[in-house]
């Protein structure tokens, strides 16, 4: 398959997708056996030379993170899959595993030949039945293909696979509180460091690698690092910090487009590409009011921000989180940004895990407050009450020890400093808006 | 008298070599003990704390935190429908999807009709957005739904597709 412009979507819809036979007549397992052929070290070298950053939302270097376990240790060292997605707006994780299932166990396994892990597990959304049930099927042809198991193929290498479905918590997706979860306890992230390389999983050095991320380490090793560099952005070179934004990335568009999905495109493409060129343009023939570029988290860009490259340092320039997962989420102009903001709201209300008293407070007086100026009882005080509130919450002010209270505060700052006017208007004009759930499920 | 089965404990034994830990199998645990029971019976936490030498309050830890385990006081009905009312889903109508199937099945987020049949819950977001608004029918998502594709699902009773 390494004739196709595409990777990680390549075998995507094609018949018989998910089978372990149609994925080794497309050369599958063909990066797994060259890095069984390579040291541990080596391995985890070449990911690194390849620049590839976590498409989970933080984008940090994977290899860089892989070189982070202690290198003495007597083991054992355990692979979390972050198939956790949930962040609103995404949905790339679903499809790769829903329809290619091998491509991301050949990931997990080069990943485990590179950490020296011996355990995989594959936390999984509750929500994600279909993933599940293709994910177990794949495995099960892998242990009996002599894929999985001890020694593999009579190597040193011995892996094992498992699905660990979760219980439909956002929080599981922050990676230490995915860990907890595991453990069987309950989701509340830990304060780091120590940080899982170094103590993990059961205490233990621990990787935790998103989907996509796995899906690309397969094709490295498939293609080379020279391929994978020829796709995206190099480094900015008057920053040296800059890691760049290099390989193909799936982006998700949703929303009120006339043609809703999942693209592969290199990193770097622009909101007005995705929407124009790829989702068919905004529906009903409206303009786009603002968009999100990367998940719920990242917050919002106006439409004057639409020709910002969706790379992994672009939003971050229109203030924006970051790039997140790549999911935009496209609103149109016919619809209200206080209750776009309060939808937001009250999602980071709900799935707040409660630990930390500013993210419990703050996600859910942000929402109370929203309600109130929904219900036209809001004053000119309570936007700058949100922005205050906003300001004070989550890792970078410093009063929470995981980013969900960041990503809760994002769209809520960007919201109040992008579209003050139309808050402002709204709550002069006490208007209000119809909220169908209301009366069934309270506030929020 | 046990409230897990035979068949029950032989499942969650079969979790425990996987894990280094016995803790590790209470999610799996508590899955196939709803999964089965269509709730957690409070005598559950005891016998399942029993199996994986822990604290019945350990237990009872993990499974209060979800919020998606039930009491046996408000058991699940036979078939499960989530409606997403996140960002992707509400832009498309996923609001007014749920509150008009909840009036149409008569009763709100969280029950269960009179029949037992169909236990009706809001979802944050399914990861479906490409097909907004979707709803979770038992252990399928279905994209692009309205009132009255949800409603054939639920008279086809059969909705869950197991491939």
């Amino acid at each position: 398959m390494t004739d196709s412009p595409l990777a990680l979507l390549a075998r995507v819809n094609r018949p018989d997708s998910q089978s372990l036979a149609s994925y080794l007549a497309d050369g599958g397992y063909s990066g797994f056996q060259r890095a069984l052929g390579m040291s541990p070290g080596d391995v985890t070298d070449l990911v690194k030379r390849s620049g590839l950053r976590g498409r989970g939302g933080a984008g940090f270097p994977c290899g860089l993170k892989w070189s982070f376990l202690p290198k003495d240790h007597p083991g054992p060292v355990y692979m979390c899959v972050n198939a956790d997605e949930s962040e609103p707006g995404t949905f790339n994780n679903r499809i790769l595993m829903e329809h290619d299932p091998h491509q991301l166990l050949e990931g997990i396994m080069i990943g485990c030949r590179g950490t020296r892990a011996t355990t995989a597990y594959v936390y999984l959304r509750y929500e994600y039945g279909r993933s599940f049930r293709t994910l177990e099927r794949a495995i099960a042809e892998c242990y009996a293909q002599g894929l999985l198991g001890r020694n593999v193929q009579g190597s040193d290498f011995s892996l094992d696979i498992h699905v660990h479905r979760g219980a439909a918590a956002y929080i599981c997706g922050e990676e230490t509180g995915l860990i907890e979860s595991l453990e069987g306890k309950r989701a509340w992230p830990r304060i780091k460091p120590p940080f899982p390389a170094v103590e993990g999983a059961f205490r233990k050095p621990t990787v935790v690698n998103n989907v996509e991320t796995l899906c690309c380490v397969k094709h490295i090793f498939d293609r080379g690092v020279e391929w994978f560099q020829s796709i995206g952005v190099p480094p900015d070179p008057n920053n040296p910090r800059d890691a760049g934004s290099y390989g193909p990335k799936l982006y998700q568009v949703s929303g009120h487009v006339n043609n809703p999905g999942c693209w592969e495109l290199p990193l770097g493409v622009t909101a007005r590409q995705l929407i124009e060129d790829y989702a068919g343009g905004v529906w009903k023939g409206r303009q786009a009011k603002a968009v999100v570029p990367g998940g719920l988290s990242t917050g919002f860009m106006t439409r004057e921000e639409l020709d910002t490259p969706l790379d992994f340092n672009g939003p971050g320039r229109v203030g924006c989180l970051g790039l997140g997962t790549a999911a935009m989420v496209v609103i149109d102009d016919a619809t209200s940004m206080v209750d776009v903001l309060y939808n937001s709201c009250r999602f980071y209300a709900h799935e707040s895990c409660g630990q930390c008293t500013p993210c419990r407070e703050g996600t859910s007086w942000m929402t109370k407050i929203l309600h109130r100026i929904r219900t036209g009882q809001g004053t000119l005080r309570d936007l700058d009450l949100l922005a205050e509130v906003a300001g004070s919450i989550g890792i970078m002010p410093g009063t929470t020890i995981c980013g969900l209270a960041d990503g809760a505060a994002w769209p809520v700052k960007n919201a109040i400093q992008k579209f003050r006017h139309e808050f402002e208007e709204y709550v002069a004009q006490k208007r209000t808006s119809a909220d169908p759930l209301r009366e069934l499920v309270g506030a929020h | 008298m046990s409230v897990l089965s035979d068949s029950m404990r032989e499942k969650i034994a079969a979790y425990l070599p996987r894990y280094p830990q016995k803790q590790a199998v209470t999610l799996p645990a508590l899955h196939v003990i709803q999964d089965e029971l269509r709730c957690v019976p409070q005598a559950a936490l005891a016998e399942v704390a029993e199996m994986l030498e822990l604290h019945p309050s350990q237990v009872h830890d993990t499974l209060s935190f979800y919020g998606f385990f039930r009491h046996e006081s408000t058991p699940l009905g036979t078939h499960r429908l989530w409606v997403c009312r996140s960002i992707s889903c509400m832009l498309r109508g996923g609001e007014e999807l749920l509150a008009e199937l909840s009036e149409k099945l008569g009763i709100k987020p969280g029950e269960t009709t009179a029949d037992g049949r169909v236990t009706l819950e809001f979802a944050e977001c399914l990861g479906k957005c490409e097909g907004a608004p979707c709803v979770l029918w038992d252990d399928e998502c279905h994209g692009n739904q309205s009132v009255e594709s949800v409603l054939q699902l639920i008279a086809a009773e059969n909705g869950a597709t197991h491939d």
